[in-house]
């Protein structure tokens, strides 16, 4: 054998890590909810817990319902909720006027989405939820951790962030409070791609070009907006990648109203 | 100073072909002290790489001119708000790019003394270090701590930038000074930087592209430099090391969950389970796609066993024979990221892999002098601070030291489930004052006062060998001929002390541990009223004699009663070698548990090889020369 196929795989390094992750989770927190946006990362999270989880998924997948979905993801999620015996809760999200109005406007869509978390965790008395952001996306996300402690409201502290090395997590519990669960933080856009290729998982087929238009990063209607691509299959995405400079959030209309709208967002609780 | 540096002589990566199977990106941490130019290094090796979004630049422009800066670099990794306004670095971020030769992850690090927790959560899962020195200032405080850190989180590949060359006119003397200063300071620490190179990041020279304000530099640009690191070894060829993560039930199997650390796993193996020592034969391996035969390093597995063994998370599976090291007390170098510091008598949680272990600080054996590298002496440890100090839990503590297994080495330390320090595992440690409310009664007789009476010194002379090596014989033997003397001499036996003394204990590594330890602690008692105690006993390994060595301090005189195990198995005088190899017994030393050569010492009788009158006579004599009060009577018998 040679020194280099000692290595594992990049993919199934990804994978052994984020199942390390998730396992861990599930040892150190009682009442875990997994966040699905029915986007491609989450898909891989839903994935990701069925191998952690001997075929199972041993917690609830919650769908922060905004009514604001593609009719493609609706159906998408109604199908695989089933396919995958998920144990889905799928509250709708608080109305518009309920968000902070000197947030800019395609910022306000998502920020019912923190709202609707906020519902959820209230509801539930979620002690972990696991999502299934990226490093790579955002650079506030590139200041996260795996396991992300929540302050009350679901604030997100990041000048306080506790150290984090050695596989070893902060796990403090205080009433009200919850940890946020990252497995997919050290994965990359294209990364998830060839995951997704690799382990034939289904997507919502908006992700595929269709007359010259696809969507790169999938949320609501009216603030996520398709790029252009003639990559209609998953081998022509991973090329598409490969060489482009755009960004992945390009297409996400909140990212770019104002310098700290995100961080705002994310302070308060949202993704 | 490093020759590395001066270096000329750099193979052109060869292009990766796009097909190959994506490679997985080199981490690469860059550190050193506050405002060295670490954010603006990273930013400008990704515009110089043309590694950066679209829109990415001009949004950089846009908002440095709204705080009224040119071109401010380090905004492209200093996203948070707190962090633009302050100017500084906070938390630690990452950034990917890729060369031709291979991708990378850039972890960014804050270089401020508060902030080290986020320099430790970065460097930690880095393989290389870029250590960046500003060549007008120099070494500085943060430059030597993170340094020093690299070497507690064993990251040994380095580099040292000396950025700013532009402040200095890109003379050459001033980077030989800043380089001779790094450098020094890294090879006390072990470390061999790799390259020194001089560069400017704002300006761009020497990061990608080779600087002719530098033409006196013969070495690699930065990014040459980085393309030359070799990829860091597999830890597949490792002992295996898994600990147990979880126990999950399928149907009527009991799995044991978890990540393969180091080495292999293979279906049929003979395993032991640290730190009880059960052993166990593995049955089967699932990998996440269903059953397969063998499973290595890295791979999160779900493993079933033949036998009906006890798991539990925080278990070690390990090979037959090769356990970690099993201790209760263990001396650690330990670094502390909490504003509230260590102290002597803290109560703290030890986290190694998945196991975890409530703690006491018994004892600080030295604080480390970052700037000097010397000692120094205390008993607290604030923020940012290294000590090597001594630990103590309740139940022993399955490890391996740093040094052997580093992964299985280290541990994170933490109080009320938040990560606050780390350390890397030295050994075991004993023969530690207790701290705490118990307070040593003094003998009211003293040890002079029994040996002047008894006319020799007290001693302990451990004979350490295979079960009928003739370790009892010779004691025996020995005794009757020193007591016949007018000596005061005493033998423990190891058979004997199991039917009284021991008779709770077996035969697993922690037993033998507890076993060894109540032995030592009778034994240094009975010297210290001026007897000489003859200890037999097989202690196979030299983590339990070294624990009797360090019991009993002085007065330990370690003899190897030495036969091979054919000998001792045809002698077999109690059957027992018979049994063992049946596998009536289980880990019976010699046939299914190791016995370790001593490594030095006093003496060694080899039984094999000469009869037990003469044995006898040697040891005798050795007891005579080291324990007899008048020299006269030390050379009457020689050898
Ligand atoms: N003159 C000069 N200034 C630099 C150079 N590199 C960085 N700086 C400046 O040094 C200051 C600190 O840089 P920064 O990257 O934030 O340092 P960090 O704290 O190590 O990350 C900034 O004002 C930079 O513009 C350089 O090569 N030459
Ligand atoms: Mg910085």
């Amino acid at each position: 054998m040679s020194s280099t196929d000692q290595h594992l795989d990049h993919l199934d390094q990804l994978e052994a890590q984020s199942i390390y992750i998730l396992r861990e989770a599930r040892v150190r927190l009682k009442r875990l909810g997994l966040l699905w946006s029915l986007g491609k990362d989450s898909n891989v999270l839903i994935w990701l817990c069925r191998k952690a989880f001997m075929g199972e998924l041993p917690f609830p997948v919650a769908h922060l319902d905004t009514g604001l979905e593609f009719p493609e993801s609706y159906e998408f999620r109604n199908r695989y909720a089933q396919e995958w015996g998920l144990n889905l809760i799928k509250d709708e999200c608080p109305p518009i006027e309920m968000t902070d109005p000197t947030l800019p406007p395609g910022t306000r869509i998502a920020a019912r989405k923190s709202l609707g978390l906020a519902a959820a965790l209230e509801k539930y008395q979620f002690d972990g939820l696991i999502t299934g952001i990226r490093r790579d996306e955002q650079a506030t996300r590139a200041k996260e951790r795996i396991f992300s402690p929540r302050g009350l409201d679901g604030a997100w502290q990041a000048a306080h962030q506790p150290p984090e090395f050695w596989d070893q997590y902060t796990i403090e519990r205080h009433p009200g409070t919850h940890t946020r669960v990252h497995p997919l933080l050290a994965w990359t856009e294209v990364d998830v791609w060839r995951y997704i290729k690799r382990e034939e998982i289904p997507l919502v087929p908006l992700y595929f070009a269709k007359d010259g238009k696809r969507f790169r990063s999938l949320g609501e209607i009216g603030i996520t907006f398709p790029v252009d691509s003639n990559a209609s299959t998953i081998d022509e995405i991973i090329d598409e990648l490969e060489t482009t400079r755009t960004p992945e959030r390009a297409g996400r209309s909140m990212d770019h109203e104002a310098e700290d709208a995100f961080e705002r967002l994310r302070a308060t609780g949202y993704l | 100073m490093a020759n590395a540096a001066l270096r000329a002589d750099i193979n052109p990566a060869p292009a990766l072909s796009p097909k190959k199977a994506p490679l997985a990106p080199y981490p690469i941490v860059i550190v050193g002290h506050v405002d060295h130019g670490k954010s603006t290094l990273i930013g400008r090796l990704l515009h110089d790489t043309d590694s950066l979004p679209e829109g990415r630049l001009a949004e950089l422009k846009k908002v440095s001119e709204q705080r009224g800066l040119h071109m401010e670099w380090s905004f492209l990794l200093d996203a948070l708000q707190i962090e633009r306004d302050q100017g500084i670095t906070l938390d630690t971020t990452r950034i990917w790019f890729k060369t031709a030769k291979r991708p990378y992850v850039i972890i960014d690090a804050p270089g401020h003394r508060e902030f080290l927790r986020n320099m430790v959560t970065g460097a930690a899962a880095a393989d290389a270090a870029v250590l960046v020195t500003d060549a007008e200032r120099g070494i500085s405080e943060q430059t030597r701590r993170h340094a020093y850190l690299l070497s507690l989180l064993g990251v040994r590949k380095v580099i040292v930038a000396v950025n700013k060359m532009d402040l200095v006119d890109h003379a050459e003397d001033a980077w030989k000074g800043v380089a001779g200063d790094v450098s020094d300071y890294l090879q006390k620490l072990g470390i061999e930087p790799l390259y020194v190179i001089p560069l400017s990041a704002r300006h761009g020279d020497n990061i990608a592209a080779r600087s002719d304000k530098m033409a006196w530099y013969r070495g690699p640009t930065l990014l040459e430099a980085l393309d030359l690191l070799t990829p860091t070894a597999a830890r597949t060829e490792a002992l295996l090391r898994f600990p147990i993560q979880d126990v999950y039930r399928k149907g009527d199997t009991r799995l044991a969950v978890g990540r393969i650390e180091t080495g292999r796993l293979k279906v049929g193996d003979k395993v032991e389970i640290a730190p009880t020592g059960q052993p166990a034969t593995v049955a089967s391996i699932d990998a996440g796609k269903g059953p397969v035969s063998e499973a290595r390093a890295g791979q999160s597995v779900a493993v079933s066993f033949i036998e009906d063994a006890a798991l539990n998370r925080g278990q070690v599976i390990a090979p037959a024979g090769h356990m970690p090291h099993i201790a209760t007390t263990i001396r650690v170098r330990a670094f502390w990221l909490d504003p509230e510091s260590l102290t002597a008598g803290s109560r703290i949680t030890l986290r190694l892999t998945t196991s975890e272990h409530p703690v006491v600080v018994e004892k600080f054996e030295r604080l480390v002098d970052v700037e000097h590298l010397t000692d120094g002496e205390g008993s607290e440890l604030g923020q940012g601070g290294i000590a090597e100090i001594v630990l103590r839990s309740s139940a022993p503590i399955a490890f391996d030291h740093a040094a052997d297994l580093p992964i299985t080495g280290r541990a994170g330390l933490a109080r009320g489930g938040r990560i606050v320090g780390g350390c890397i595992l030295l050994g075991a440690a004993t023969n530690v004052t207790v701290a705490g409310p118990v307070t040593a009664v003094n003998s009211s007789v003293d040890r002079d006062a029994f040996e002047a009476r008894n006319g020799h010194r007290g001693g302990v002379v451990w004979l350490t060998g295979l079960s009928g090596a003739g370790k009892s014989t010779l004691s025996m033997g020995t005794q009757r001929r020193l007591f016949d003397d007018g000596w005061r001499v005493t033998v423990l036996d190891g058979d004997n002390l199991r039917k009284g003394l021991n008779k709770d204990l077996g035969f697993t590594p922690a037993e033998r541990l507890e076993n060894v330890r109540r032995v030592a602690e009778v034994a240094k008692l009975m010297a210290e009223t001026g007897t000489v105690v003859l200890v037999s006993l097989i202690s196979p390994t030299t983590e339990l004699r070294d624990l009797a060595r360090s019991i009993i301090g002085d007065g330990f005189h370690e003899v190897w009663v030495k036969a091979d195990v054919a000998t001792c198995a045809a002698r077999d005088p109690k059957g027992l070698y018979a049994a063992a190899q049946a596998g009536k017994i289980q880990q019976f030393t010699g046939v299914s548990a190791p016995f370790e050569t001593p490594v030095n010492p006093e003496l060694v009788l080899d039984t094999s090889e000469m009869d037990i009158t003469t044995g006898t006579e040697l040891l005798i004599a050795h007891i005579r020369r080291h324990l007899a009060l008048s020299q006269a009577d030390g050379h009457a018998v020689g050898i």
